[in-house]
């Protein structure tokens, strides 16, 4: 006896009433839901993902997409999807992947922690009237300066600083590579980043000849497939990023399939055409953190010492004792990803099990250096889950020097959240490599819906800033005493050092 | 709101506490009655080479045998005394104020290069953490903080303040908003020979705390102003910076008007910027800050809170209102408004 169909996810239906019969919903779905027989579209809603590109093309509204229109027998431990992952394991014996991040609904300690503003006793400060500044500098610090001070009154700084990535806003956008994401999303990204004077990652992608243009506004990655490093692309980098883990899957490596291996794909990683990118788990010259260090020098003796190094790991338990030995290793930043980050695609165990929120990871991570007196040998780049400006605000109260965002970026470019970039066909043209769909994004057209959106969350983080009487981030950065914790339990409040609503 | 006001005679020319509490009490109108206080240099010579603590004990008998045995373990007590005070009707006196003159043991503390002074900040640190009924809120040499709950003119009374005699004074006349009026909480803050009065609030206090307290500094009278004594310390006196690049780093150039700088310059400023950047204060604030040699005001990067400043002679006065200046000296000249963020220094002639 077989297991059958399981029910539909999404009913789609179309009013016969407003629909002309244009056919956009055909020609733009890459699914397979509609097919024009006769005058008459028929729907498969079997092959709906709601990712909403026949709705945002259909010129008459004529849609509908309805989620579950079937009912399961509602159970509180045997949810519908614990109920669909078991049937699809049944049939396959496989490992389920899956797409973007963390999908179970574990609490939001972004939604809990509440942000301060200034009345009476101090002034809030107008940011259309007065400065405010969102300089940031990424990269070690000295823990103090030596200056000569003649009796003339010239001060000579006899400290050497080290390279310093500046950022105009901390927002910066994390690494997709070219593979996970189309060529076209990248080329958005990249145009919106150096309009914007901050930076994004090229993921384990190689940097494409075609972004040549806005290198210094790109950080390269060297992960553990090492796909695309060479000294060329090295040197064309503003900052190397060293990826040893990933919030959405820690501790397993990466995978992408030989049929997203085009030829441009294969030049920029330097592999074969048609064969499948497999990044190990670790990265196999780096068994321990000295390892981790002889890697971190390395790469600066390779590029002279001329930019900084970035490592990036996985929101994991013993997250800050790790970038404690990060941070003594020569590493200028390290970047922490939380357990809600996104990803092409990921066994849904890991993505949905494996690690902890940023928020807690951003906390302890911030403490722990600080009680060692390092803080100021790295920044903190905080990534997974950072949803708008203010959860922006609070990483940085938390302890953040800056955040890279990967899916408020996309979701500017038109992804639609639906989950199934492992499938390759993404009909917004970011998460796929058919030349078909990815001619749909105009790289322009993106790059200002991207740059709008970093500004509009740059602006509001002034506001914020401007409202809480400080004018400048140096100011916001670590300072816990101006988040409240609302309905957070007294372990997490000891984690995060911040204090209850009404105290 | 609070008023604020420092002196500094440039030549160690001694000035008695009068004319300062008359001073202070001309900006009744900035406090509400809850908190005030004085700190005098120079107002110990028979004892200038031990460190003057200045204690409150919540009760003697219960709370001083513990301090004596603290310090006993440390160093020597050379002298220790009940601080003289006369009652006043609008000021309960909830604390009794205590001095001891005290020389730490060196060879306690072997690996430090300012073994007295750390020794000296351990005890405080320590004292004023644990809570248990004694508070140190004076702890340099040949100087002393005096402060209560109540309106100027009643705490100086109550020291009668008149009778102590220093070359450099801050005055401090508070309006508390966010901690009570406790005695702890009255300005001058005071570090070693660091003494800080501060009007306003500041918004980076819980950057500057974490930055602080991770050099081993703890943050315990409920209050924004200590952090300023404690990163003055750090900066000037283990960092080794001037008292002027110390404000730098305390309240920097814009980053617009960095941009614009002469190269040499610009990188100088980066430095301090990326060095210090926690150390930073942030909100609207006037601020002196005294050690034995120097008085420094400054205000906030957008000057959200007033200060002027004037001379006479060999006398340097910095306060929150002119009219306060000239209740010590009618015939004061040079009289300015300091830009924001940068600081008025003045110096005594070595």
């Amino acid at each position: 006896m077989s297991i059958g169909s399981i029910p539909l996810r999404y009913k789609v239906t179309i009013d016969p009433d407003q629909c002309m019969l244009c056919g956009r919903c055909v020609e733009n779905c890459s699914y397979g839901v509609y097919r024009m027989e006769g005058d008459k579209i028929r729907i498969s809603s079997r092959n709906c993902v709601a990712c909403h590109r026949c709705t945002a093309f259909c010129p008459r509204d004529a849609i509908g997409i309805h989620e579950k229109p079937t009912d399961y027998r509602s159970h509180p431990v045997w949810t519908r999807e614990i109920r669909e992952n078991v049937f699809n394991q049944a049939k396959t014996g496989k490992i389920i992947l899956a797409g973007m991040g963390n999908a179970l609904p574990y609490p939001m300690i972004f939604d809990r922690l509440v942000l301060d503003a200034c009345q009476v006793t101090n002034p809030s400060i107008d940011p259309l009237r007065e400065p405010m500044e969102l300089r940031t500098y990424l990269g070690k610090k000295p823990a103090s300066l030596t200056l000569r001070e003649s009796n003339e009154g010239d001060v000579e700084l006899m400290t050497k600083l080290t390279p310093n990535l500046q950022i105009e806003t901390p927002i910066m956008v994390g690494h997709m590579s070219y593979g996970a994401i189309s060529l076209p999303a990248q080329q958005a990204l990249a145009r919106a980043v150096s309009r914007l004077g901050t930076f994004m990652g090229t993921g384990e992608g190689g940097l494409h000849e075609s972004l040549y243009p806005y290198q210094k506004n790109i950080i390269v990655q060297v992960a553990s497939g090492r796909f695309g490093v060479d000294i060329n692309y090295l040197e064309r980098g503003a900052a190397i990023e060293i990826k040893i883990g990933q919030g959405a899957k820690p501790g397993i490596g990466g995978h992408l399939p030989g049929e997203k291996i085009c030829a441009d794909v294969a030049c920029t990683r330097m592999i074969p055409e048609g064969s499948d990118a497999i990044s190990p788990a670790p990265h196999h010259d780096i068994y321990s953190i000295e390892d981790l260090k002889q890697l971190v020098r390395s790469l600066k003796e390779a590029t002279e010492w001329k930019k900084p190094v970035f490592v990036k790991i996985a929101a994991v338990h013993n997250v800050a004792a790790i970038a404690a030995g990060i941070a003594r290793s020569s590493a200028d930043a390290v970047v922490i990803d939380g357990f809600r980050g996104g990803t092409g695609a990921a066994p849904i165990v890991f993505r949905d099990h494996v690690g902890i929120p940023i928020e807690a990871a951003i906390a302890s991570v911030d403490a722990k250096l600080r009680s060692q007196g390092i803080r100021n040998e790295v920044s903190i780049i905080a990534s997974g889950g950072i949803r708008h400006s203010a959860d922006v605000a609070k990483i940085i109260c938390l302890g953040a020097d800056a955040v890279y965002i990967g899916t408020a970026a996309l979701v500017a470019m038109g992804c639609r959240v639906c989950g199934t970039c492992n499938r390759g066909v993404c009909a917004w043209g970011i998460a796929t490599q058919k030349p078909e769909l990815t001619k749909r994004l105009d790289p322009e057209t993106n790059a200002v819906q991207v740059e709008n959106l970093i500004h509009g969350w740059t602006l509001e983080l002034a506001e914020l800033m401007g409202a809480a009487g400080i004018n400048s981030i140096e100011s916001l950065r670590g300072n816990r005493d101006r988040l409240r914790g609302y309905m957070l339990d007294e372990g997490l409040l000891n984690v995060l050092d911040v204090k209850t609503v009404g105290t | 709101m609070c008023g604020i006001i420092g002196v500094i005679d440039r030549r160690r020319k001694l000035m008695d506490g009068g004319k300062i509490r008359d001073s202070l009490a001309m900006m009744d109108e900035r406090g509400s009655g809850e908190g005030a206080g004085y700190v005098a240099y120079g107002i110990y010579p028979d004892y200038k080479d031990y460190f003057a603590l200045h204690i409150f004990f919540d009760n003697i008998r219960e709370h001083k045998s513990a301090i004596d045995t603290l310090l006993e373990k440390w160093g020597t007590i050379i002298h220790d005394e009940q601080i003289r005070t006369y009652p006043q009707p609008n000021l309960r006196k909830v604390h009794t104020p205590w001095r001891y003159f005290f020389r730490p043991d060196r060879s306690l503390m072997p690996k430090s290069t300012t073994p007295d002074e750390d020794i000296i900040t351990h005890l405080v640190m320590k004292v004023n953490s644990e809570k248990n009924g004694a508070l140190i809120f004076s702890s340099g040499k040949n100087l002393g903080v005096f402060k209560a709950a109540g309106w100027p003119e009643d705490v100086a009374n109550f020291y009668r303040i008149e009778d102590y005699q220093g070359y450099l004074w801050l005055a401090h006349n508070r309006y508390p908003t966010n901690t009570s009026g406790w005695w702890g909480g009255a300005h001058p803050f005071n570090l070693l020979n660091w003494s800080v009065v501060h009007n306003g609030e500041i918004t980076s206090y819980g950057t500057n705390r974490r930055y602080i307290e991770s050099y081993g500094y703890k943050c315990t009278m409920y209050t924004d102003t200590e952090v300023v004594a404690y990163l003055v310390d750090l900066l000037v006196r283990k960092h080794g910076l001037s008292e002027k690049m110390a404000v730098r780093a305390l309240a920097p150039p814009f980053w617009d008007e960095i941009d614009r700088m002469p190269a040499k310059e610009q990188e100088l400023n980066r430095a301090i910027r990326l060095a210090y950047g926690s150390a930073m204060m942030n909100g609207p604030f006037a601020i002196c800050v005294a050690n034995e040699n120097s008085l420094v005001g400054f205000t906030d990067r957008i000057k959200l809170r007033p200060l002027v400043s004037a001379e006479h002679g060999d006398r340097l006065f910095i306060s929150s209102e002119e009219a306060a200046i000239r209740r010590i000296d009618p015939d004061i000249e040079n009289v300015t408004m300091p830009k924001a963020g940068e600081p008025v220094i003045g110096r005594v002639i070595p």
